[in-house]
């Protein structure tokens, strides 16, 4: 079976061909990283419009790049949510417009599916398992009893953790994204500034919000003080609590709901940090971080999880397949 | 001239912020538009969860910096949650006017970085942070926002 997917839920406009949930044809990412860096800060150049500019040249590109004709597709999927709407219905109306003119089944996908099924293109995943979803947007626990149950154990109050780096590296002058260079610098640093305990009501739950403003009142205040902040070991110190936060609560996802395998998803996923204490601290489980093209936003992941959604839960959706800026999983 | 009243209050702890938001919640009414400022960490999202929680919303209410806008529909008049902080020295408007000049209650944080797509009238809250809990809060509603404004500060 064929799909060709479409995602553009935020800054990323991608479109890939996969077959059988497994092999990846074509993945088309167009991303404004580079640009970011040109121009020196955040530069999102991702308005709807953007997205309109470029969407059919990605589609046609993964056509190509895969080598199929649009006869040989089966299904189209599209990205439903969560993310920005205007970026999302772009992408849905491209999906919807190819489907219908082409006479092919559609199928709306939830962003988190996709992005915990970015293992499945380098392993088989193994149930139950709890999944760690962490990126710019989202920091969530999932638990999986087989292919396409999902079941939300927990998720952030308040920011999400990349949310949280980008705006650390902010107030440390740093540069956007935040997330490579907090993690470059930590390594060179030692974590001596005190964080605070996180704490949150429920087990699985957390929250970004109070680390992130301790840490920049601290700044404020090193400063204030005619003090300079050792740039490397606020680095070293705020990734520290940001991780150990992670590892905490999925651990004690693993232990509570006899899951045998781990997995990570998202572009927090590149961290070296939460890798190396990832495979601390599940020796005795099986776990899965994916490849870095595959941890941030792309059409590939939402090709493999339109595959299982269309094997193990519904085969497709009406042309009236909308868009949401929130949607459950 | 329209009509500008502006004035500055202390929160003392987490319970005033609510209680603010309380008093917006309560006059608020649809098409308003709120606009928020304060550095990070001053409590622009602290206190639209407040806001959404006295609005009647259940659901958990995040940060919206990442995805720019989240909406709440499950009450009445429904509730956009804009973040511009992504937004700085950036014209694209990623279509948000439609929801700026919308039916529900729209609150803006970073305001000031999408001005130029807002209406002349806003109510408009800034945080200035001066303890754990506690905040200045600066106050400010032109045009039909005016009464407002001086209705949420006493």
């Amino acid at each position: 079976m064929i799909v060709l997917a479409i995602e553009s839920s935020c800054d990323e406009t991608s479109a890939s061909v996969a077959k059988d949930g497994r092999e990846i044809l074509s993945n088309v990412v167009f991303s404004q990283i580079d640009l970011h860096e040109t121009f020196g800060g955040v530069v999102p150049e991702v308005a709807s419009r953007e997205h309109v500019k470029r969407i059919t040249v990605i589609i046609e590109k993964a056509l190509e790049e895969a080598d199929v004709s649009v006869e040989d597709i089966d299904l189209v999927a599209v990205t439903q949510g969560p993310g920005l709407i205007g970026a999302l219905l772009v992408g849905i109306n491209a999906a919807k417009a190819f489907a219908f003119a082409h006479g092919i089944p559609i199928v709306g996908v939830h962003h988190i599916a996709g992005h915990i099924y970015a293992n499945q293109i380098q392993h088989e995943l193994r149930f139950p398992l709890i999944a760690l979803v962490v990126s710019g947007g989202h920091t969530e626990l999932i638990r999986m009893q087989g292919h396409y149950q999902f079941e939300v154990l927990g998720h952030t109050h308040d920011d999400a953790i990349g949310e949280a780096y980008d705006k650390i590296a902010r107030v440390l002058g740093l540069g956007y994204p935040g997330g490579p260079v907090i993690d470059k610098l930590a390594k060179e640093g030692q974590p001596s500034y005190d964080m605070p305990n996180i704490r949150t009501e429920d087990p699985y739950g957390f929250s970004y919000s109070g680390l992130k403003s301790h840490v920049i009142n601290l700044i404020h205040r090193e400063r204030q003080r005619g003090r300079s902040v050792q740039t490397v070991d606020m680095a070293a110190s705020f990734q520290k609590a940001a991780i150990e936060h992670l590892i905490e609560k999925s651990r004690r996802a693993v232990d509570n709901t006899d899951a045998g395998m781990f997995l990570v998803a998202g572009g927090v996923a590149a961290n070296s940090l939460l890798r190396e204490r990832v495979a601390q601290t599940f020796t005795d489980i099986s776990y899965a971080i994916p490849d870095f093209e595959y941890c941030t936003d792309n059409a590939a992941m939402m090709a493999v999880a339109a595959y299982y959604q269309y094997t193990h839960a519904r085969q497709s959706d009406s042309m009236s397949l909308n868009g949401y800026s929130r949607l459950e999983l | 001239m329209t009509l500008l009243y502006k004035t500055t209050i202390e929160l003392h702890s987490l319970s005033d912020t609510a209680h603010l938001a309380d008093r917006l919640a309560e006059r608020i009414s649809p098409g308003s538009v709120v606009g928020l400022e304060g550095d990070l960490g001053a409590g622009k999202t602290t206190f639209t969860q407040y806001l959404a929680q006295a609005m009647g919303i259940t659901a958990p209410v995040t940060s919206p910096t990442f995805t720019i806008m989240r909406i709440y529909d499950e009450v009445n008049p429904p509730l956009y949650h804009i973040d511009a902080y992504r937004l700085e020295s950036v014209d694209a408007d990623y279509e948000l006017e439609e929801y700026i000049h919308g039916e529900g209650v729209c609150v803006i944080e970073w305001y000031t970085n999408i001005e130029v797509f807002l209406p002349e009238e806003l109510l408009m809250i800034t945080f200035v942070w001066t303890g754990e809990e506690s905040r200045l809060c600066t106050i400010e509603g032109s045009g039909r926002y005016e009464a407002l404004a001086r209705e949420i500060a006493t």
